[in-house]
């Protein structure tokens, strides 16, 4: 049964299996794979999106859950607080390998969107839920009190 | 090391007629590699027919210098994150005297003649080599194409080529005012006969060596476009997942398709070396289809022993006599007499890899040949090995060395699993048909191929002076070399379950390093700082237990125990200690602890503080490091390595443990295997320590002081050793 979202601004109508998780439709049958797979039991974030704003694990959340829902990626993310977040992570040179950076940028991008000027414990709340093996933390947490003085 | 710089034997025969295809021959007729990374963001070729070939390039095996005046450095190591990317061109930067913005990062084909690890003669990443193999080769790279530059520009301007500056990607000539971009530069240079000797700049006059340029693959990775092996799309690809057996050792006897097959979209399931493949047209559907298969296993040869008797064995065993590793003097009979003798037993569980892309591969035959996108950390190894389950030369078979979501070691291994087990399930399709084969973090966690599991029993004795005199030392786990390329003569010492231990850089008369190598059925791998992810734990624990038994301070014991050959250990210990306040009082329910390693020529020095709250939960709030890695090509990439890899330390002590329970792994994610996280990363400090030498690597020595640092803060603070990990919180707060 075909279900129909918003992606990153556009309509979209996926003719998929609608228990398939969000993670695998938008990768495999949008080919959007800037989100990324890490656990599919939502322990990582690494597939993190926004679902009518809100931080979201992609690899939990059905397809049929989705219906009607605004959904943003990491390829639609705009606007002051992300381009913030994103510029504070290039010039602190955040990343290593990469992979969870997409689902940690999704998480700071919401926390910041909520809450502009976050305090350390904000932080540990919002981002302990994105594991990063190249245990980028330092710089993630840097990086967001970087951005918050943009904002 | 090698010191012929081979690369240049093949770049002369192509600068005559330079096109890319003489040097980057190997690779599938024309097809060069998927993306070019530049400091603004990276062009994605994969899918687009390569760019036409010109002759207007000059090109070496390592440098392409364009007329669109960009500079392309062909890495041959695999980025995981460590930094190849940006850290390589910089050195082909430094002896070009290009301008950063000009520089581009290229993956380069597998091609071991032209690409090989000069430290282990085969195309590969690891053991921290990356810069330390490349360094001379890059610098001379970079310098012999800034000689073929400056030699067309003298030509063209009839000035003496000694009077000629290059400065920021510009050739000058500063009597005739005329200068040049490399660009405009490139085709005349390409004509030329490259130089059989350049001279290399003096290191003082680096001016881009020692900077932190921005890593060139920033932009990619933090908007979702960098391309790893799960992203690359083929068209008419499919998936693959593969069921393996729950016992490690154990072959599939029977299956049954059935309940798989009536999937909408499974397209096959297909018996491999491995276990049994499903394929279908998307991953999600493959993975059900996967749980859903019936399937019987022969566990005649499967190992069957959990943790609980493979602790009882190594303990029974570390009370025997093991195999020399190190001998000096008579530390038994010294031990006999000691004023003091202080035993510790040191229990090491089984840890996983788990970086954050699970492996994955894609695989596509097509006319006899085969192409291979993966996060290729072997390419030699996997070239050859995808080759013969195909029956190809390994020539056939072209590599794409992707990017890699972490490695930590998993994906260098000489079975090549995971993309073995794609090119077996493309094999099993029509010809032309891409697939992607998928592990899922199950079959991560449970997939072996794991740090070691290890049991030490140390023992070290004092003279009547409060002096270590006598220092014994047993180590009981498996062979992580046994069996691959890298393996010694039958029945000699690894040196990878040694290292750190039999070469204790600590002035002790009398010493005994033993080892008894046990034969376990679970499948072991080089896990980040290989051996001395545990003998840097356990010498460096045992050494604060010996101060503390000599009633001295951990910093000074050491200091007086190292001799003047391991100024560089001193030299770490000493800008810790200054950098952390070593000694300086820290308040009620803190302390600190230090520790140094030396791991693949590296040095590395670490104090940590930790407190404890009212419940008596342990936290690490700080870590300072200082670290001696020959010159810092790139400060803040060393820094971000020291970070990460105190990091991925910190979270091993503290909460890594795969357990077995009759031989089944008892975790399968990241809820049961549990990882460090934002809340328990501490702050950290990183100081690099001047130096002309060398460089050595970063990826890997960051980690193996950061446990042993955490483990005797606790020691000050709790006056209990931490000798089993993981760190227990209960056992603490008891």
């Amino acid at each position: 049964m075909p279900t129909s979202f918003t992606l990153n601004g556009q309509p979209v109508t996926l003719d998929v299996d609608p228990e398939m998780p969000l993670l695998w439709a938008i990768r495999e049958k949008a080919e959007l794979t800037g989100t990324k797979y890490g656990c599919g039991i939502a322990q990582c974030g690494a597939c993190t999106v926004h679902i009518d704003g809100e931080a979201a694990r992609a690899c939990v959340t059905p397809v049929s859950a989705v219906a009607g829902a605004k959904i943003t990626t990491i390829e639609g993310i705009s606007g002051k607080t992300a381009e913030a977040v994103q510029a504070s992570w290039q010039k602190l040179n955040v990343v290593q390998c990469g992979y969870c950076q997409s689902g940690q940028i999704m998480s700071a991008v919401a926390l910041l969107t909520d809450k502009p000027k976050p305090n350390n414990d904000d932080i540990d709340a919002a981002m302990s839920g994105n594991i990063c093996r190249c245990a980028t933390y330092h710089r993630i947490r840097e990086a967001i009190h970087d951005a918050a003085t943009a904002l | 090391m090698n010191k012929k710089a081979f690369p240049f034997a093949a770049a002369k025969t192509s600068m005559s007629k330079p096109s890319r295809r003489d040097v980057l021959k190997g690779t599938a007729a024309g097809l060069i590699i998927g993306f070019v990374f530049t400091p603004r963001g990276s062009r994605v070729l994969a899918a687009e027919a390569p760019p036409p070939l010109t002759n207007a390039e000059l090109v070496n095996a390592f440098v392409r210098v364009a007329p669109d005046n960009t500079v392309t450095v062909m890495i041959k190591h695999l980025e995981m994150g460590q930094g190849v990317y940006t850290g390589l061109p910089t050195i082909v930067a430094e002896e070009l005297d290009a301008d950063w913005s000009q520089m581009r990062a290229e993956s380069a084909p597998a091609n071991a003649a032209l690409y090989k690890n000069l430290a282990f003669g085969m195309q590969g990443t690891g053991g921290s080599t990356a810069v330390a193999n490349s360094f001379e080769q890059l610098r001379k790279a970079g310098a012999t194409a800034r000689a073929m530059l400056v030699e067309a520009a003298a030509k063209d301007w009839k000035v003496p080529a000694v009077d000629i500056t290059v400065s920021k990607g510009v050739v000058s000539h500063a009597a005739s005012q005329r200068s040049a971009t490399f660009g405009a530069l490139a085709d005349k240079a390409a004509r030329l006969t490259p130089p059989a000797d350049v001279k290399l700049k003096d290191p003082k006059d680096f001016t881009l060596i020692g900077t932190n340029v921005p890593r060139m693959d920033n932009v990619e990775k933090t908007t979702g476009k960098a391309i790893f092996a799960l992203d690359i799309v083929r068209p008419g690809m499919v998936y693959a997942a593969v069921a393996r057996a729950p016992r490690f050792g154990a072959t599939m006897k029977t299956f049954d398709p059935t309940a798989s097959m009536r999937l909408k979209g499974v397209i096959s399931v297909t018996p491999i070396s491995s276990g049994v493949a499903v394929v279908a047209d998307s991953f999600w559907t493959a993975k059900q289809a996967r749980d859903a298969l019936q399937i019987t296993w022969d566990e005649s040869k499967a190992e069957k022993r959990g943790t609980p008797e493979l602790l009882a064995e190594y303990k029974k065993l570390a009370k025997t006599q093991g195999q020399s590793a190190k001998k000096a003097g008579d530390a038994a009979g010294v031990l006999a007499k000691a004023a003091k003798t202080v035993t510790a037993d040191f229990e090491f569980p089984y840890l996983a890899h788990a970086p954050m892309e699970p492996m994955d591969a894609v695989v596509e035959i097509k006319d006899g040949a085969c192409e291979v996108w993966a996060g290729c950390q072997f390419q030699t190894v996997d070239q050859g090995n995808v080759a013969r389950v195909l029956g190809l030369k390994p020539e056939q078979v072209t590599i794409h060395t992707l990017l890699a979501g972490g490695s930590f070691g998993r994906r260098a291994n000489f079975a090549s699993d995971f993309i073995v087990e794609t090119a077996e399930v493309a094999k099993t399709l029509p010809a032309g048909t891409p697939v992607k084969l998928i592990w899922t973090r199950e079959d991560d966690i449970k997939g072996g191929r794991y740090r070691p599991m290890y049991v030490h029993s140390m023992t070290a004795g004092l003279d009547a002076n409060g002096a270590l005199t006598a220092w014994s030392h047993r180590i009981v786990g498996q062979s992580i070399m046994k069996g691959t390329a890298f393996a010694g003569q039958p029945g000699s010492i690894d040196a990878t379950s040694v290292e750190g231990a039999s070469n204790l850089p600590y002035n002790i008369p009398n010493i005994d390093v033993e080892l008894h190598t046990t034969d376990v059925g679970v499948p072991v791998l080089w896990w980040r700082s290989v051996g001395s992810t545990h003998n840097a734990y356990a010498t460096e624990v045992f050494i604060d237990i010996m101060a503390r038994a000599a009633g001295k301070d951990p910093l000074a014991f050491r200091q007086a125990m190292l001799p003047a050959e391991h100024a560089r250990h001193k030299a770490v210990l000493d800008l810790v200690a200054q950098k952390s306040g070593w000694g300086t009082a820290l308040g009620a329910n803190k302390a600190r602890g230090i520790a140094v390693a030396e791991s693949f020529g590296s040095y590395v020095a670490q104090v940590a503080e930790v407190s404890r709250d009212a419940k008596g939960d342990i936290k690490v709030e700080r870590i300072v490091c200082a670290v001696d890695c020959g010159i810092a090509i790139n400060p803040d990439v060393i820094r971000a390595q020291m970070e990460g890899g105190i990091g991925y330390g910190l979270g091993a002590v503290m909460k890594g443990a795969i357990t077995l329970k009759d031989g089944l792994v008892e975790q399968s994610n990241f809820d049961g295997y549990d990882v460090l996280r934002m809340d328990e990363m501490p702050k950290i400090e990183v100081h690099i320590v001047p130096s002309t030498a060398n460089p050595t690597g970063v990826g890997e020595p960051g980690v193996p002081p950061a446990g042993p640092a955490v483990a005797n803060a606790i020691f000050a603070l709790t006056g209990k050793p931490v000798t089993v990990l993981p760190i227990n919180k209960a056992k603490l707060s008891s």
